[in-house]
């Protein structure tokens, strides 16, 4: 079975390639019960999400209003 | 790529205020180092991050006119510069000194601290569930947090991060890019976003236990 240190590889791995069968299915596995590599799942996610806010200039805003 | 939404019965107003935009030299003035601080990142040369930022600064101001606020302004400066970034390393083919990015001992001593011998989290360091991450893109604290663990990474994973996460490349161009293997790349990937989350956790979405 997979450990936490190969699951989180895996889910940063998953933000440049499509898994395999296999590894997904072993993911699967070991997500069912570690919360703590559920929430780094997550967190790749949202990671993501921020680094595209900060290139778009998100830090720089302030409350615009919308017209 | 940006969307122009201007309205036509809106336009000489958007004109005017991106005429005041780019006379509010201020303004210029930090988003030109904030750019200047990605590109030189991105390049690690200064001179030609410069010229990359400088010509970004001159396409966005020919265009000045198509500009309704200052996020717009800069999105669009950051997408000329996101490109012309993409172009000087496609073209460039830098080569990282491979041997010094990937030690085993510093491998090692990295996940040590996080994970024990078996692979598993250390007990304190099973990552945690963010209360609301899209609420933290809204304030302005955050983001200063982020550039420091950002500046925290070492230069080479930051950059990788970078290319990856802020030029949107993808990892075969990275590879090519900078001449590195996909596997050290996905090693390097992995340990950035290790670290950076660890220390957004820490400094952030984890640091507000206290009443403000």
């Amino acid at each position: 079975m997979l450990n936490c240190r190969e699951v989180t590889r895996l889910l940063s791995e998953s933000q440049e390639r499509t898994l395999s069968l296999s590894e997904r299915m072993s993911l699967k596995v070991h997500l069912l019960i570690c919360a703590g590599c559920r929430n780094f799942g997550k967190q790749m996610d949202a990671l993501r999400q921020i680094a595209r806010a900060y290139v778009k200039g998100a830090n720089e805003r302030r409350d615009e209003p919308d017209d | 790529m940006s969307k122009v939404e201007a309205i036509p019965e809106c336009v000489g107003q958007a004109a005017n205020e991106s005429n005041s935009l780019l006379a509010d030299s201020g303004f210029l003035e930090v988003l030109r180092r904030q750019m200047l601080k990605f590109a030189t990142l991105q390049l690690s040369d200064p001179n030609l991050a410069e010229d990359a930022v400088q010509e970004a600064l001159i396409g966005a101001l020919r265009n000045a006119r198509s500009f309704a606020g200052r996020a717009a302004l800069k999105t669009w400066v950051f997408a000329i510069l996101k490109n012309k970034i993409a172009d000087i390393l496609r073209q460039k083919q830098r080569t990282i000194d491979a041997s010094s990015l990937l030690r085993e001992d510093e491998e090692d001593e990295d996940f040590a601290s996080l994970f024990n011998q078996k692979g598993f989290w250390q007990a304190d360091q099973h990552p945690a569930a963010w209360p609301h991450p899209e609420e933290a893109l809204r304030e302005g604290e955050f983001w200063l947090v982020f550039q420091s663990c950002l500046e925290k990474l070492p230069g080479n994973q930051a950059r990788v991060f970078m290319m990856r996460e802020f030029v949107e490349l993808d990892a075969h161009e990275i590879c090519e890019t900078v001449g590195l293997s996909t596997g050290n790349l996905h090693v390097m990937l992995h340990r950035a976003r290790l670290r950076l989350r660890e220390c957004l956790e820490d400094r952030w979405f984890l640091a507000g236990e206290q009443p403000c």
